[in-house]
């Protein structure tokens, strides 16, 4: 696992002052989107927009492109420009079996992945075949807004009506051991609000959120990234299962309890997270 | 033709002077207790004032963009058809714009002020004035007073509050404006001084400016509208780009070696900074952190942080919102000081004592000298005020800007005016890295040692013209419309009138 998906920020296709700015807020991703956030009329120029700035600028980020969804007539206009773009990623919205396997199908030339968005019922059900349904997905987001509206329920800020969709597209994924990000948190202003949602979503299994507004990413990050105390211990596990390798034992315990498998891996995921984001410096990085 | 003085050169001889402050500033009255200085017809104190061609008025800028003053004693005088006028206002707004009409028609000939903008700034800017816009700093303004530089014929001083002796309170009345620390030199100096009032009362307890200094009051039926006296800006930015600016600022601030227990700090009124104002508060929280004091322009972010301990004492020489103005008349900790007493250099002045200043910039050139005056296309938009003051005594100048703003880079080859000498600014702050001045080998070892985006200002400066281009260059004739001053009085520049 290479990339750190604590945060991805959606930006609008269509607004050239953000687009410039993608790569200063610190997302791990950013997600250029040519869906729900440009209207009907500005379709065509977000996507000469999205494409012209790919093919201009280097930006300092992972760039992941929202198309259209499989059924619009937007769809394959954007394919069809997007993935002869020097992009790693596209995102597909209301994400079904039929829907993969045609994008799937289309970027069959390409080394472009695909990010899952799941936001129907239909999805929620079919989230692991979805995600199985080919080597290219590398994980999802759940979209809530859609799916409440799929569901005819209220969307609140406890999420409470979302609980089944989460913990059914978390276990998905991790059986797959693909990347699974939460819903974004609409209100921008309620940041003691943002912080309780990033709070839940890690604690059922979610790598990280995504997000609406620039300013969110601060506390999006801040929550998904490991706590010092919890780097401490990983250190501690790691330099342990070192020396208990270098004396020839096949088990070991610390701190009076016994070190498994699990243990070793989270410990070595949360330090490989640390090394990424700059918490900790890694083996070669110059001191 | 004015001498282009070099400000360091010229520094020396100025360090120990006390200017003209050995003279006796108590001026003889003829008036001195009851209503014998009260005055109820503007035209009648006119009159007496016996004002002639070629006299130099002062108004202080503490009613800000709600000033009424200003307009109505000058419309008052180009009725009377007086000539070749010196305003020496210290700032001027907006709503000052019945000023452009006296500068056409030549009733005033020459402007000295910290700050113009608005309309008034574009006639300057048309090159429509007939002698030259002096701009000098907030401290150089009292030393030009003091040093007699500049004399003053009548002060006029909007006064929220007057007794009858003439003693004036900046802190009450229904167009409070706070600290009136501008007006102060001006009362003392001024060979005549009238206090300009809405509001008299029997006897003030506590005064800003002592009646011995003022030589009448003239009641009005209004100085202004309180509303007027918020900056333009006072609202913390919601902008990411400046959110993010402000943290990077936090984060210099923090590791710069001088963020300790009794720091001091100051900071404008912009979005960026009273950001910076609002992450500083919760790194004071987290690291238990207190400050000294916090001084300059006050905002309500600066007095909820004294309400809540984060600084003992906040000293004040404008309030830019009405919080502000609360908190001086509540708060004993919340002090009012002079202009003099703020940035002047012949006084032992309070920028000296600075930790660290937030400070913006519209360019700023790749040896970090800093453009507050004009705007990126050349015209007068703005000035010193206290830029060059606070940079030159704080121990840690902070420039916060955008890189880029609506394609208009700030980091330029050159900057069109140089109001603050790269000298004394330490720090560029911008979203896409942080550039430390060269000379300041002590904040670059420190934050080396940080995860900080540390840059170098050409490095940022590539960036910015990978970016959005390098702006053509705007075209000047050889017509001086300006003379820059810094706050010793060496002119530190001039500004041209644009070609077109």
């Amino acid at each position: 696992m290479n990339k750190i998906y604590r945060s991805m920020l959606f930006m609008p296709g269509n607004n050239p002052g953000m687009l410039q700015s993608a790569d200063i807020f610190d997302a791990d991703s950013v997600i250029f989107d040519l869906e729900d956030s440009v209207s009907i009329e500005e379709k065509d120029s977000a996507l000469i927009l999205v494409t012209e700035l790919m093919k201009s600028i280097q930006l300092n980020a992972n760039i992941v492109i929202r198309i259209n969804p499989y059924d619009t007539a937007f769809y394959q206009t954007d394919l069809d420009l997007i993935k002869q773009l020097n992009i790693n990623t596209i995102l597909l919205p209301k994400a079904s079996l039929q829907s993969m396997k045609d994008l799937d199908s289309q970027l069959e030339k390409t080394n472009i992945n695909i990010f899952a968005l799941i936001e129907t019922a239909q999805g929620i059900e079919d989230v692991y075949e979805i995600l199985k349904s080919t080597s290219r997905c590398v994980g999802l987001i759940l979209g809530g807004e859609d799916l409440s509206v799929d569901l005819n329920c209220e969307r609140t800020k406890e999420g409470t009506e979302l609980f089944y969709a989460r913990t059914r597209v978390v276990n998905a994924a991790k059986a797959l051991k693909k990347i699974v990000v939460d819903t974004p948190f609409t209100d921008t202003i309620d940041e003691m609000g943002l912080k309780n949602d990033c709070l839940t979503a890690r604690k059922l299994g979610f790598d990280g959120k995504a997000s609406i507004n620039p300013r969110q990413i601060d506390i999006i990050n801040t929550v998904f990234s490991p706590s010092e105390k919890e780097i401490k211990f990983a250190l501690r596990v790691i330099d342990a299962k070192n020396l208990a390798l270098e004396n020839g034992l096949g088990v070991f315990s610390l701190d009076g309890k016994m070190v498994d498998l699990p243990v070793i891996k989270r410990a070595e995921f949360i330090v490989h997270t640390a090394v990424k984001i700059g918490l900790i410096k890694g083996e070669n990085d110059e001191n | 033709m004015m001498k282009i003085n070099g400000y360091k050169d010229n520094y020396e001889m100025f360090v120990k002077s006390s200017g003209n402050k050995s003279l006796p500033v108590i001026k003889p009255k003829e008036y001195n207790f009851n209503e014998k200085k009260l005055r109820k017809n503007l035209t009648q104190l006119l009159d007496e004032l016996d004002l002639k061609d070629g006299m130099t008025l002062s108004f202080h800028h503490h009613l800000r963009n709600g000033d009424h003053v200003l307009n109505m004693v000058m419309e008052e005088i180009e009725k009377r058809k007086l000539k070749d006028l010196t305003l020496y206002a210290s700032s001027i707004f907006p709503i000052h714009s019945p000023l452009v009409r006296m500068i056409e028609n030549g009733t005033i000939s020459q402007v000295y002020s910290a700050y113009v903008s608005g309309p008034v700034a574009k006639a300057i800017s048309e090159g429509k004035m007939e002698k030259v816009l002096v701009m000098h700093t907030h401290g150089g303004r009292v030393r030009i007073i003091e040093m007699g530089e500049v004399t003053i014929d009548v002060a006029f001083i909007g006064a929220p509050t007057c007794d009858l002796f003439g003693n004036i309170s900046g802190k009450i009345g229904k167009n409070a404006c706070g600290a009136i620390g501008y007006a102060v030199t001006d009362a003392q100096y001024a060979k005549k001084s009238v206090a300009i009032t809405d509001n008299i009362v029997e006897g003030l307890a506590n005064y800003d400016i002592d009646g011995k200094y003022i030589d009448y009051i003239l009641k009005v039926n209004s100085i202004g509208d309180a509303q007027g006296i918020v900056s333009g800006t006072t609202q913390i930015t919601k902008n990411p780009i400046g959110l993010k600016i402000a943290r990077l600022t936090t984060e210099v601030i923090k590791n710069s070696g001088y963020f300790v227990n009794g720091f001091s700090f100051q900071t404008g009124a912009g979005g960026i900074s009273l950001a910076v104002a609002k992450y500083l508060k919760d790194l004071m929280k987290e690291t238990n952190i207190k400050g000294s004091f916090a001084s300059g322009g006050i905002t309500s972010y600066l007095v909820e942080m004294l309400e809540e301990g984060y600084f003992e004492k906040l000293f004040d020489v404008q309030c830019f919102d009405l919080e502000a103005v609360r908190s001086i008349r509540d708060n004993g900790n919340h002090i009012p000081i002079s202009a003099s007493k703020y940035a002047n250099i012949n006084d032992d002045c309070v920028v000296n004592d600075l930790d660290f200043v937030i400070l913006g910039a519209t360019e700023i050139d790749l040896h970090f000298n800093v453009n507050v005056t004009t705007s990126s296309t050349g015209e007068i938009m703005g000035g010193s005020g206290g830029h060059s003051d606070t940079s030159y005594g704080s121990k840690v100048t902070i420039v916060v800007s955008q890189l880029f703003n609506a394609r208009i880079p700030v980091i330029k080859d050159q900057v069109i005016c140089k109001t603050t000498p790269g000298e004394t600014v330490d720090v560029l702050v911008t979203e896409r890295g942080i550039a430390i001045n060269p000379l300041r080998l002590d904040l670059i070892e420190r934050l080396k040692k940080t995860n900080l985006p540390l840059k170098t200002i050409r490095e940022l400066k590539a960036i910015s013209d990978e970016l959005v281009g390098i702006p053509q260059e705007i075209p000047f004739t050889d017509q001086v419309i300006a003379v820059v001053e810094y706050r010793d009085g060496s002119v530190i520049d001039f500004i041209y009138k644009k070609a077109l």
